[in-house]
């Protein structure tokens, strides 16, 4: 029996977003086949890595992690230096955490001031993530949104509660909007239609269809992805072809097989190694699944990741 | 392939005798098709047509059971490209290579890492699948160290030379235990076919490409080898990736016999010797349809991760998994340490466990039976509910544990606490944070 390679060729393809500034800018997306899936169809770039910058000196991080950062964390510009020139970032993300109000209840223009010195010190784009809470994301996106103009943002997260305030802001300053919504392919869907609806172009926006970390609900961000994915190339569905962004640092960091220490878990190994693993694998996945963005913060995890989308990339 | 009832009324002797318990063949031959019956149950079918019929009826993808008796595992038989399909049938195997040309310490050593990567978690038992030993030395070295760790791991073996002769050595050794034979590959494929037959053991084809591989396990299946596993020799991860999802469309879109096989990896063979970039192609592997997965070690710290991996990406979408539903010890409580309650939805569990133990006050966790349902989705069936919370705290012995009468509910479930605390009449019911992320916020406040 003779054997034919099945190609599938896609119906549609998922958008190109552009960020950043002049010649430095990076466009996302933009593949007309499944990830990875680069015999099936033209798939013009593997996807970024946003290494992430905190607006205060996270506390209580695994010890594998602190040491393979150095000393760069008491200051965002710093740090986001070191992650483009010595750790290879395609671009930052700033994670306003400090923006929490039942936390350290940074102003907007603490967060403002922030952004801006950090996209004053790298020429990669920056993503910038509010704290979570939607309220005070509306008020802390505005003031990052008009203060940094010289450059396109991508910020978020938009979600159900403040995509109004979010889209404006990025209507009004020429930003790109990370909407995001709990892994669920229709409220993604919803959302992109909403946030278009404001008149805000469909290729400016991306999708943070939420994740976990391995262990901890990888597996339904990932078929979220796929699916995702599938309605965009296949049904060509124009409200699910945004290009994805994996916040997943947070997620893997969290997680107590990334962080226990060998003492703690003797029969886990070495320390290091395996919570390098556990994010690198989680991002493996979800680009597998159909990440265009992966928030990383390990700068080992990072340099495997990056390796493989290379390799996966013929 | 599913066959219709016209398929098998064919095959059938047409006489509408009724001994089968149905008056007519084609109804017989209907029942068949829907699953109603056995063939069996008619006693004038002929041979050949139950070979024909048997063959016919295989699944698209062949199953394949390496090793033997509890260790044994088998892989193979998948029905979907995309696990919302349909759920992935048969978990992927990964095991590591131990080479024979080592020394006998390294090679101890090898399997003592081997059998000390086992993990317990939610209520399943995780830790390699196999042992793979290469011949990297002589025929009567592959043959003991293959003994030697069959006998020390317990696993099921895949045996890997590219001579008959040191197969043939090894297979006298361990050929009972049915070890994975790899590869019978174009110069070699006689003499691999003919030991497979010869001992019943699974065969893997190596040639490079699937053209070449359908090519060879056409070979051994005319030979009358059912049991089969498809190498492709990709050159690149890339082309790896591209060869497992052909392979998988070609079994299951095309019906296309000659790869409806389960497929072996060597994500190593990729990584330039860096056992990180290795994982992160098993990860990779277990994802897009690797069925065996062979590793250069097996480390802890890399196996944890990619079984892990395995166990989420195996499960059924429409069924999450759950966690026993017990009172679980978070760090070392003592009788002054809080109490929470939660659901056994495994994800639940595992953020509330995990913020519980980042917060490090050491506390007991009740996962209460809700089905599987996470707290709001559990509260709306109905299973997350005061009677159920109650008699959950009252058949566990937590009220002996812990000298207070304090317990913490979900935030999201704050609407039961006066129920709660009817039901629970020695008990104080206090509300705790809405979002998991809140909890060592929540747990360190009460400290004080
Ligand atoms: S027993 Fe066999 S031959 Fe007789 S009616 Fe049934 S199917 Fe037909």
């Amino acid at each position: 029996m003779p054997y034919t390679e099945p190609v599938e060729s896609a119906n549609g393809r998922i958008r190109e977003v552009t960020v950043g500034a002049g010649e430095s800018s990076v466009a996302i997306g933009g593949a007309a086949a499944l990830p990875f899936h680069w015999f099936d169809g033209e798939a013009p770039r593997r996807p970024m890595i946003a290494m992430e910058v905190f607006d205060a000196t996270p506390a209580e991080w695994a010890p594998a992690l602190t040491g393979a950062l150095g000393d760069v964390m008491s200051d965002p510009a710093t740090w986001a230096r070191a992650n483009v020139e010595q750790h290879g970032a395609d671009m930052v993300c700033v994670q306003l955490a400090s923006t929490d109000p039942n936390g350290a209840d940074a102003t907007p223009q603490d967060a403002a001031a922030v952004v801006r010195a950090v996209a004053d010190a790298v020429r990669v784009p920056v993503v910038v993530y509010g704290c979570g809470n939607a309220e005070r994301d509306a008020d802390v996106l505005k003031k990052v949104a008009e203060t940094v103009t010289d450059t396109v943002l991508a910020i978020g997260p938009a979600t159900e509660d403040n995509y109004k305030a979010v889209t404006a802001a990025a209507l009004g300053y020429g930003h790109v909007v990370v909407a995001e919504t709990p892994i669920d392919v229709n409220m993604a869907k919803q959302l992109n239609i909403l946030i278009t609806q404001m008149g805000l172009d469909a290729d400016r926006i991306i999708v943070d269809p939420s994740t976990g970390a391995v262990g901890y609900g990888v597996e339904y961000g990932y078929t979220v992805m796929e699916r995702l994915r599938l309605a965009a190339l296949v049904q060509n569905d124009d409200m699910t072809q945004m290009p994805m962004i994996c916040n997943l640092g947070k997620e893997v960091w969290r997680s107590k097989e990334a962080r226990a220490s060998e003492q703690d878990e003797p029969a886990w190994g070495d320390a290091a190694k395996r919570g390098v693993l556990w994010e690198a694998t989680t991002a493996i996945t979800l680009a597998v699944g159909g990440a265009d963005v992966l928030v990383m913060r390990h700068p080992d995890a990072v340099a495997v990741v990056r390796k493989a989308l290379s390799g996966l990339t013929a | 392939m599913a066959l219709t009832g016209l398929d098998i009324f064919k095959q059938l002797p047409k006489t509408n005798c009724g001994d089968c318990g149905v008056p007519t063949c084609l109804a017989f031959a209907m029942k068949l098709a829907q699953g109603g019956a056995e063939l069996s149950q008619c006693p004038h079918v002929s041979e050949e047509a139950a070979a024909a019929l048997s063959d016919a009826a295989a699944p698209p993808m062949r199953a394949v059971t390496v090793g033997t008796g509890d260790a044994a595992f088998t892989v193979g038989e998948e029905t979907v490209l995309f696990r919302h399909d349909k759920t992935f049938v048969h978990p992927c195997a990964i095991g590591p290579r131990i080479d024979s040309g080592t020394s006998d310490d390294e090679i101890a050593a090898a399997v003592a890492t081997t059998k000390a990567a086992a993990f317990e978690r939610v209520q399943q038992h995780l830790a390699c699948g196999f042992a793979a030993v290469r011949s990297t030395a002589d025929a009567a070295r592959f043959a003991a160290v293959a003994a030697d760790v069959a006998e020390k791991s317990g696993l099921p073996l895949v045996l890997m030379a590219e001579d008959p002769e040191h197969m043939s050595a090894a297979l006298d050794a361990v050929g009972p235990s049915r070890p994975l034979i790899h590869a019978a590959t174009e110069a070699n494929a006689e003499a691999m076919i003919a030991l497979a037959s010869e001992h019943s053991c699974p065969l893997a084809v190596r040639a490079s490409g699937l053209d070449a591989v359908a090519a060879l396990t056409e070979k051994a299946a005319a030979a009358g080898l059912k049991e089969l596993v498809i190498d492709s020799a990709p050159e690149s991860a890339a082309a790896a990736l591209r060869d497992h999802v052909f392979a998988r469309r070609a079994a299951l879109k095309q019906k296309f016999a000659p790869l409806g096989y389960p497929v072996i990896t060597f994500p190593g063979d990729h990584a330039d010797g860096d056992p990180m970039l290795e994982t992160v192609y098993a990860a990779v592997d277990v994802a897009k349809y690797g069925s065996i997965i062979v590793l250069s070690g097996a480390e802890p710290w890399r196996m944890l991760p990619l079984l892990v991996l395995r166990q989420n990406v195996y499960t059924d979408p429409q069924r999450p998994m759950r966690a026993e539903a017990k009172v679980y010890e978070i760090g070392a409580p003592g009788p002054d340490s809080p109490f929470l309650v939660t659901t056994n939805f495994s994800l639940t569990y595992f953020i509330v466990s995990s913020e519980i133990e980042a917060s490090k006050i050491p506390a007991y966790l009740g996962v209460v039976d809700a089905e599987g349902l996470s707290v709001l989705t559990a509260w709306a069936a109905g299973k997350f509910v005061p009677e159920r919370i109650a008699k959950f705290v009252n058949d566990s012995a937590i009220a002996e544990n812990v000298s207070h009468h304090d317990i913490i509910i979900p935030g999201a479930v704050a609407q039961i606490s006066g129920e709660l605390a009817e039901e629970l009449e020695a008990w104080n019911v206090l509300v705790g944070p809405y979002e998991a992320a809140d909890i060592p916020a929540f747990l360190k406040a009460r400290a004080g």
